[in-house]
């Protein structure tokens, strides 16, 4: 069943859009990610409009993210004053991902950027996850090997404005988080992605705030976030499709309560390499678009359309 | 239609005897563009009048029906890649004024042996001529790409032959309009053409404008951008919750 979706302008088959948002649903339901970073590039390569797939990716992170911040809120494992801090760096980095996004797209050279971050973010964390991934997997195998330490004192705890996090038990400076926040806000503007797959690793690695608060609190910025960017997107470029919106949400829902009970199945460190390597083939294949003669080298923008 | 061809036969036969006359009409002259639009087809329709001289022992001397139908006119950039330290990017950019977002020219015959290269330059009629004024000054390999594309994505139509003729008086043909439609209208203009140059042309539209849920969402999008950016979340927020609310009822029943 073919719809006219009414921002991308572009006539879609809804029962691809429920598929593609319950298949990475269903990856998001398994490995407690949003699915911003297959759902975007997936919705390129359907003839979306960039514009439209980033601005729409936003808001169907949105929707994905909710259920897990409210089970997570109700575990009380949500660090509020760290999330804001996190946060309060999302909305500076949101804004500026919205005009470097604009700039982008008046230089026609949106397309190139959204696809270059891509490979590299995606490139990098996907290889940090798999050897992580492999590591503990080994370590899981091997019993009574070394355990690592909580967290390791370094650079970023000389840095000044040192706020107490009670939940994370921290007192460190709020610098790094916002900064952490703030590229991530970035990342949420350019390419339609929550940002957890960096978010994660930097709050363990980086700020050191203890594993079991990590996921609720970046799905709590997360989602004010993307929220943010997805009306901010509305406003500067009118690029959010509601309807597009809908079946990838509709899809994404229900795939995501069945990638719960699968992934409840799978051992933490088998489901760590298995999202390293989806993360990789995502990568490799934005990569060859980018990096394959293309058949048709020209390409048409209508003046005031995406 | 064969009733309405034959109003149109009388219609056209009760005109004073002049020149050679075209008269045409369309089985619809509106296109809503509603959430399940997949494209539609327009019949195009209508009859010919030959003027006496030109009648040899009861039969017309040759002619020729030229149909176009226009999109409306959009101002368009062609970007095109070229490898940039190993990556494909958009290196070169032609901004082109006034091209037809959708064109199609069905004929009863080939195109270029049925209009005189003056008469096509003069009425525009090719896809080639209704672009022209846009791509003056524009390298040809941009104004050729442009037309490539949109050929492939079924927006320009270069339908020869297609306009089939009953008894040397009636024409028909079908145009398929895509499902990727500018809104506006789009101007349909049929030639009676005989030794390359038009005798006659009847002008009619068709127009095609956003409905029903589609209207509503593309008009809130661009006339209030804040209360559908918030709709947006909103509605993002009630379908994560609400359905993970959902199966968690059903898994606790």
């Amino acid at each position: 069943m073919l719809v006219y979706l009414p921002i991308a302008e572009v006539s879609v088959d809804a029962f691809l859009l429920l598929g593609i948002g319950a298949a990475v649903g269903m990856l998001s339901g398994m490995f407690g990610v949003g699915g911003g970073f297959l759902i975007t590039p997936l919705l390129f390569f359907i003839g979306v409009p960039p514009a439209v797939a980033v601005a729409t990716g936003a808001n169907q992170v949105v929707a994905s993210s909710i259920s897990g911040v409210l089970a997570h809120f109700k575990r009380r494992s949500v660090d509020i004053k760290m999330g804001g801090v996190l946060l309060a760096g999302g909305l500076i980095g949101s804004s500026l991902g919205i005009v470097l996004f604009r700039w982008l797209t008046r230089i026609g050279q949106v397309d190139l950027a959204v696809q270059l971050s891509y490979v590299v973010f995606l490139g990098i964390v996907g290889v940090l996850m798999l050897q992580e991934g492999i590591r503990s997997w080994v370590r899981a195998s091997r019993p009574g090997a070394p355990k690592r330490k909580l967290h390791q004192h370094n650079w970023v705890h000389a840095l000044p404005f040192k706020m107490k996090f009670r939940v994370s038990g921290l007192y460190i400076s709020i610098i790094p988080p916002m900064l952490v926040g703030a590229f991530v806000g970035i990342l949420s503007a350019v390419m339609g992605v929550g940002g957890g797959f960096i978010m994660v690793p930097a709050m363990i690695y980086l700020l050191g705030i203890p594993t079991k608060v990590v996921v609720g609190t970046s799905l709590f910025q997360i989602i004010f976030t993307t929220g943010f960017t997805t009306v901010a997107h509305a406003v500067t470029s009118h690029s959010v499709d509601i309807l597009l919106a809908f079946f990838l949400i509709v899809g994404g829902v229900f795939g995501a309560q069945l990638g719960t009970v699968i992934g409840a199945k799978l051992r933490g460190e088998q489901l760590r390499v298995l999202l390293a390597l989806i993360v990789l083939a995502v990568c490799a294949k934005v990569a060859m678009d980018l990096l394959v003669a293309p058949t048709e080298p020209y390409s048409i923008r209508v003046a005031g359309r995406f | 239609m064969r009733a309405l061809g034959l109003v149109l036969l009388l219609l056209i036969a009760s005109l004073p005897a002049r020149a050679g006359e075209i008269i045409g009409a369309l089985s619809q002259n509106r296109v809503d563009l509603t959430a399940t639009f997949s494209g539609s087809e327009i019949l195009i329709f209508g009859a010919v009048r030959h003027a006496p001289e030109d009648m040899i022992d009861g039969q017309p001397r040759p002619f020729d029906v030229v149909i176009t139908v226009e999109g409306p006119r959009q101002t368009v950039y062609v970007f095109r890649k070229d490898r940039v330290a190993g990556i494909w990017m958009n290196t070169d950019q032609v901004r082109m004024e006034s091209v037809p977002s959708f064109y199609a020219v069905a004929t009863t015959g080939p195109l270029e042996t049925i209009l005189s290269p003056e008469t096509d330059a003069e009425y525009r009629i090719s896809t080639h001529a209704t672009i022209g004024g846009a791509t003056e000054g524009v390298q040809p390999l941009f104004a050729e790409a442009l037309t490539r594309i949109r050929e492939r994505g079924g927006s320009y139509l270069a339908l020869n032959r297609y306009v089939h003729m009953d008894r040397e008086v009636l024409f028909r043909t079908v145009v398929r309009l895509p499902a990727n439609l500018t809104e506006g209208a789009y101007t349909t203009r049929m030639y009676l053409v005989r030794d390359g140059a038009v005798i006659s042309q009847y002008r009619t539209a068709i127009f095609v404008r956003k409905d029903g849920l589609e209207r509503w969402l593309h008009q809130m999008a661009y006339d209030q951008p804040l209360l559908y950016g918030v709709m947006a979340l909103l509605m993002a927020l009630a379908a994560g919750w609400g359905a993970s609310a959902l199966v968690a009822a059903i898994r606790d029943r």
